[in-house]
């Protein structure tokens, strides 16, 4: 710290600069680790930035991934701006899952165009109800919010397992642990055929919109912002920490609803023991890297979703591991963390520090030099 | 029950509890210290794939737990570095860390994914495990679980009778008085975050290297999110952290043996007991906010840069 200084005031430009800076140590480590394991690291970057991008079926899928990324993140930045820790929203999306699915299932023999609202309802109403249990007992019983929602993911992810297994596994399904396929009325429609990206992404585009409504045009949003910032001032003007618990619950809970509800309904059609590799997880990722800004959760995500590509497109053509996607993305947190110490702090300026530390004489008074 | 189903159920016990209490017992030195790390499950998981893949290559059990140990140990301080000499949020930090551990550990252990090897066995104490029933109960473990009791008295003693034991908890209530005193604050804060990392590295080489000696992607399955409530189970005292893992470790175990013991449930439904009573216990020890005043460090969690 010796050579740091605090900074009068909180730098803007270093605000929007650290994501960056974070994605292009991200991308250093990632040249030295290519070329560590062997590869050529332009061509390896090739493959993993630049090639999944390169066919519109590849453009289709990053949209496609980045859809619960945006979903999730936006939901999570709500909380983590008034403070308030919901680590458990890959468990939200998995019962928002459950929740539609299992509406799906119970009117799959009807082709009603309401379905699909309804199975959106569901997984609405999934997602902020399981919530809802680590803010009820966070309110209530004032318990870590942050280890019962995470604790939650786990039970969420065996009941599904259990329901896949059991009691909702496809009869003709050859024993294997997963439901029927849905039909084409509890499909989400395609936005343009031939590609994957379906109507959940232009939902999520205008779930920014809302989400940039309410934390900065609301007052709702207004005091969930002070009461992250300055707690002691919230209190002081009488905002309720109870209430912005609840609602930061309920909102991410319920957009982790839709994540899930938009993964069964579209690219995987059915319930699975396994329905998102760590979306939600890689959502508190995107939510700090898109500095708790719904814009900056959009870019966040497109930047996530383009690892998780690049991981798959890496393993096919490089056969690096999938899971470099994983250390990418924990790589880029903490480069963020490390890099927003400069929103505060600068290096001390030999320049400036000579002027100051130099009194010059010929302007005292006389009688004091 | 039937006791036939008893005696493996009691020694498994003891061994599934036995890496709880290490992640626990570090983290408690750390949360003791005024700092909370939420990197646990990810410094487990790395030390999990760091000790098996060092024991495969050297076939030295030893070398394993070691390289466990050291990889927990370079895990945490990069934690320590970030929210301490960088004074970055600990919460945020913490997470980082394990969302990075999680995939570290799946990049490294892909090649490790299948592959078994001997794992670490039980010693039986000379005369002592000869009593029947009692004596291989009590006498017939391996040397990491007889190092976990150590440990136990050892912090008791640490915290409550010896100088640098109260020094840490000076730090950890008020960080500002142990600062004007002389303390080194950060410098102690280093010590006890390395200590935690060590600890959970050493949990998680456990688990790859004695429970179950292989390589399963995510085989930590929350422990360490479990050993941190565990911590505020306990009260952040360590007899009770002891007390504690035994306690889960005998929850976690129910999966296998609940059919055995006449349970008939769902399987699934059994896993989900860890975590439900996770929160059970999570609930009935925070409700009551004078048992959380009394016994939580004062400055947990918070950022303290000392000003000269």
């Amino acid at each position: 710290m010796s050579n740091l200084e605090r900074r009068a005031q909180p730098s803007t430009k270093m605000m929007f600069a650290s994501p960056v800076i974070a994605a292009i140590c991200m991308l250093i480590t990632g040249y030295l680790l290519f070329t560590l394991l062997g590869k050529e690291p332009m061509h390896a970057f090739w493959v993993f930035f630049i090639k999944p991008l390169t066919t519109a079926y590849g453009i289709g899928e990053w949209l496609l991934k980045a859809t619960p990324l945006i979903l999730c993140g936006l939901g999570l930045a709500i909380g983590f701006r008034a403070s308030v820790f919901n680590i458990g929203a890959e468990g939200q999306l998995t019962i928002g899952a459950i929740a539609a699915g299992g509406v799906a299932l119970y009117f799959h023999d009807s082709n009603s165009s309401w379905i699909l609202p309804l199975m959106m309802l569901a997984g609405i109403v999934g997602g902020m109800a399981w919530a809802a249990i680590p803010a009820l007992l966070r309110t209530r019983f004032n318990t870590s919010e942050i280890l019962v929602s995470l604790m939650l993911v786990y039970v969420s992810q065996l009941l599904l397992g259990y329901l896949v297994q059991g009691p909702w596994r496809d009869p003709n399904g050859f024993n294997f642990p997963q439901t029927k396929m849905f039909t084409d009325v509890e499909t989400m429609p395609l936005l343009v055929d031939g590609l994957r990206t379906n109507l959940a992404f232009v939902l999520a585009l205008l779930l920014v919109i809302v989400s940039w409504f309410f934390s900065h045009k609301m007052f709702a949003g207004f005091r969930m912002q002070v009461s992250g910032l300055a707690p002691a001032a919230a209190r002081y003007a009488g905002f309720s920490q109870k209430r912005n618990v609840w609602l930061s619950f309920l909102i991410s809970g319920g957009m982790a609803g839709i994540a899930g509800m938009a993964e069964v309904s579209g690219p995987i059609g059915q319930l699975q023991p396994v329905i998102s590799p760590g979306y939600g997880f890689a959502a508190i990722i995107v939510a700090y890297v898109g500095r708790l800004h719904p814009l900056g959760v959009l870019l966040a995500s497109l930047l996530m979703s383009l690892l998780y590509l690049g991981g798959e497109s890496a393993q096919m053509q490089l056969g690096l591991p999938s899971a470099v996607t994983g250390l990418f993305q924990g790589l880029l947190l903490f480069y963020l963390l490390a890099a927003d110490i400069f929103i505060n702090y600068r290096f001390k300026s030999s320049r400036i520090s000579k002027q100051q530390a130099h009194i010059p004489t010929n302007v005292l008074p006389e009688e004091l030099s | 029950m039937n006791p036939d189903h008893l005696y493996p159920f009691l020694v498994s016990t003891v061994t599934a509890a036995t890496p709880l209490a290490y992640a626990a017992f570090g983290e408690l030195v750390t949360e003791r210290s005024g700092v909370l790390n939420l990197g646990v499950e990810g410094m487990m998981i790395v030390g999990a794939i760091a000790g098996f893949a060092v024991a495969y290559q050297t076939g030295n059990l030893g070398l394993g737990f070691g390289a466990g140990i050291l990889a927990g140990i370079i895990l945490s301080l990069i934690f320590a570095v970030l929210t301490q000499t960088l004074q970055t949020n600990q919460v945020a930090t913490g997470l980082a860390l394990t969302l990075f551990g999680v995939g570290l550990s799946a990049f490294v252990g892909r090649s490790y994914v299948g592959l078994t090897l001997d794992g670490l066995h039980p010693i039986s104490v000379p005369v002592l495990s000869d009593i029947p029933f009692f004596g291989p109960l009590l006498f017939h473990f391996d040397i990491v679980v007889y190092g976990s009791l150590f440990l136990s008295f050892g912090l008791k003693w640490f915290f409550g009778r010896s100088h640098w034991g109260m020094v840490v908890r000076a730090v950890g209530e008020s960080p500002a008085s142990a600062h004007a005193i002389g303390y080194p604050v950060i410098g102690i804060r280093y010590m006890t975050i390395l200590f935690g990392g060590a600890m959970s590295g050493l949990a998680g080489a456990y688990l790859s290297l004695a429970i179950t000696p292989l390589w399963v992607e995510g085989m930590s399955a929350g422990r360490g999110w479990i050993a941190l409530a565990l911590v505020v189970f306990a009260t952040w005292k360590p007899m009770r952290v002891m007390f504690g893992a035994y306690l889960f470790g005998g929850v976690t175990l129910l999966q296998f043996y609940g059919q055995g013991m006449g349970i008939h449930v769902p399987s699934e439904m059994l896993s989900m007991l860890p975590y439900l009573v996770t929160i059970l216990v999570l609930v009935l020890i925070s409700r009551n906010p004078k048992i959380i005043f009394l016994n939580q460090p004062m400055s947990l969690g918070q950022s303290f840069y000392p000003h000269s």
